[in-house]
Formats: C-alpha cells, sequence, structure tokens
C-alpha cells in the first residue's frame, strides 16, 4: 500500500484503501460497476449461463482475497477481468479433461490464414429475411462456435470495448496476437452470419443487392 | 495520383485494422483504391463492419435474478 497507483480513480482508490483496512463491505461496491461485464465475459467463454454465474462469483471472492495484492499497475476492472477470464478458462479447462479426456486442446484453431468462406452463397438472396431476434441468437450462436482464443479476443476487444493494449494485457498476449486473433473472430463470424449480413436482415432486398452487384 | 495495387488476400489480412483504423495512411490509401473496384472486398468489408457493430450493440447478457445478492452474501462470509 502507499505506492502510486495511476490507474485508479479516486473513488476505486478510496474504495480500496477501505477494504484493505478492514471494511468487507467496501468491496461490493468496487465490483459492482463491473458485475455485468464479469457475467457476461464468464457466459461467452463458458457457453454455459448456470456456471457462468458460478464462475463470476468465485472470480470476484478470489479478487476481493487477493486485494491485497493489488498494486494499481492496471485499472481495477482489468485486473478484476483478468481474473474471470482465467477462472472461466480453468472451468473449461477442467470440464473439457472430463468430458474429452483424449481430446487435445482444439487443434482447429491454429492461427494460420482465414480466408472469407461464402462468395458463393452470397450470390444468393436468402428466402426469407430474419427477424431481429434471430439475428441476435444467430450471433450468439457464431460467437459460441468460436475457437476460444479468437472467442475471448472478441470479448474483450469487441463486447466490452477495451483497447487492444488491454486486451493483450488481460490475456498475457502481444498486440500482434491480440489484432491477428480479432481479425480471425470477425471474419469468421461474418461468415457464420451470411448471407443474412450486410443488411438484408434490417433492409430489403435492394440493399442486398447494392452490396452484392455481381 | 497513384497507389500500389494490392490483392485481396492481402486486403483480407488487414481488414479488421481498416475498421479498426489501426493502420498507415498509405496502406489505407492502396485498400480504398482496391475497394473502389473489388466488389467482393468490399462485401468483406461490409459484413465484417456490420459484425462489429452488432457485437458492439447486440450481445448482452442479464445478470440472472438474485446475482447481486448472493454475489453480496458470500462476500459477507468471507
Amino acid at each position: 500500500m502507499g505506492a502510486p497507483r495511476p490507474h485508479l480513480d479516486g473513488t476505486e482508490a478510496e474504495l480500496i484503501r477501505r477494504v484493505c483496512e478492514g471494511d468487507k463491505e467496501a468491496f461490493y461496491g468496487l465490483v459492482r460497476p463491473y458485475e455485468r461485464a464479469v457475467y457476461t465475459a464468464a457466459v461467452l467463454i463458458l457457453n454455459n449461463p448456470a456456471d457462468a454465474e458460478e464462475v463470476a462469483q468465485e472470480a470476484v471472492l478470489k479478487a476481493f482475497s487477493n486485494l491485497a495484492r493489488f498494486r494499481g499497475e492496471a485499472k481495477f476492472s482489468t485486473w478484476l477481468i483478468q481474473i474471470t477470464m482465467n477462472e472461466a478458462r480453468m472451468r473449461l479447462r477442467k470440464d473439457r479433461r472430463h468430458l474429452y479426456e483424449s481430446v487435445d486442446e482444439q487443434k482447429t484453431d491454429e492461427e494460420g490464414e482465414y480466408f472469407p468462406k461464402d462468395f458463393a452463397d452470397w450470390r444468393e438472396i436468402p428466402s426469407e429475411t430474419l427477424q431481429r431476434k434471430e439475428l441476435g441468437q444467430a450471433l450468439k450462436a457464431a460467437i459460441a462456435a468460436l475457437p476460444l482464443k479468437f472467442r475471448e479476443v472478441l470479448i474483450l476487444r469487441d463486447i466490452q470495448n477495451r483497447s487492444t493494449e488491454e486486451t493483450a494485457q488481460i490475456l498475457g498476449i502481444t498486440e500482434g496476437n491480440v489484432k491477428t486473433r480479432l481479425l480471425r473472430a470477425r471474419l469468421q463470424v461474418r461468415d457464420a452470419l451470411a448471407p443474412g449480413i450486410d443488411g438484408s436482415w434490417t433492409a430489403g432486398a435492394s440493399q442486398y443487392r447494392k452490396v452484392r452487384p455481381w | 495520383m497513384s497507389v500500389i495495387e494490392i490483392s485481396c488476400v492481402e486486403v483480407w489480412r488487414e481488414i479488421s485494422n481498416y475498421i479498426d483504423d489501426s493502420i498507415d495512411p498509405e496502406l489505407r490509401a492502396r485498400m480504398e483504391a482496391h475497394f473502389r473496384v473489388c466488389a467482393h472486398c468490399t462485401a468483406v468489408l461490409d459484413g465484417t463492419k456490420n459484425v462489429v457493430k452488432l457485437v458492439a450493440d447486440g450481445v448482452e447478457y442479464e445478470l440472472p435474478e438474485g446475482f447481486s445478492e448472493r454475489l453480496q452474501n458470500k462476500l459477507k462470509n468471507k
């Protein structure tokens, strides 16, 4: 304690000081603004809302137990989400070992080149326009289908709107890795949503033809 | 002004950085020249932009009923 904490705003620094001095109740005030981000990250990593609550709460409890070790090199929310991602990964690993003992970590998720795949399909105008609810479901399914290493970058960058630098810090990878994985995640989600993307979900066929004039 | 041509594969490789505006102006100019003449890459660009927008707007999970109360109880018992 007492070291400079350049990333902390005054309120957070004050709450942390109070918790470290024994005011346990102050800790909930510290995490409350991030509860939903923590839970959403856990749902998207685990693809399972029931496990997500448990993991999200374990992550918060772990942050509480380790608060004295938080030095403020990062923002509190960065640190908290980092703990959450680690908890969620550990749970996933445990479950996977249990379910498919001999299956190695997804071997198909190499960071090789990924090219858009759906040009042929996109020549066809979809027979029916999907409703927004269906679009939301399709989107969540497309994200769930991403290999973990691409999914976690998409969660941090595009869902939680964190910077490349912060994402790299949370995941312990380089900024170059973040960019490569984000590209892959975005292209793969786009392919999964094709051919309804590019407006045909929300606009009519004229919009669709404008985007694909060939 | 003429710009050095760029292939579709190179455009796809940089399309995410293009959307995030994290490429240098020279590459941006080459990509923009490519988009003007390549309908496939323009479709990939528009689709990817839409994905970014959709993901930012559309992926939210409400906290389960009672989540905060359960969390506060666990914290009290720590």
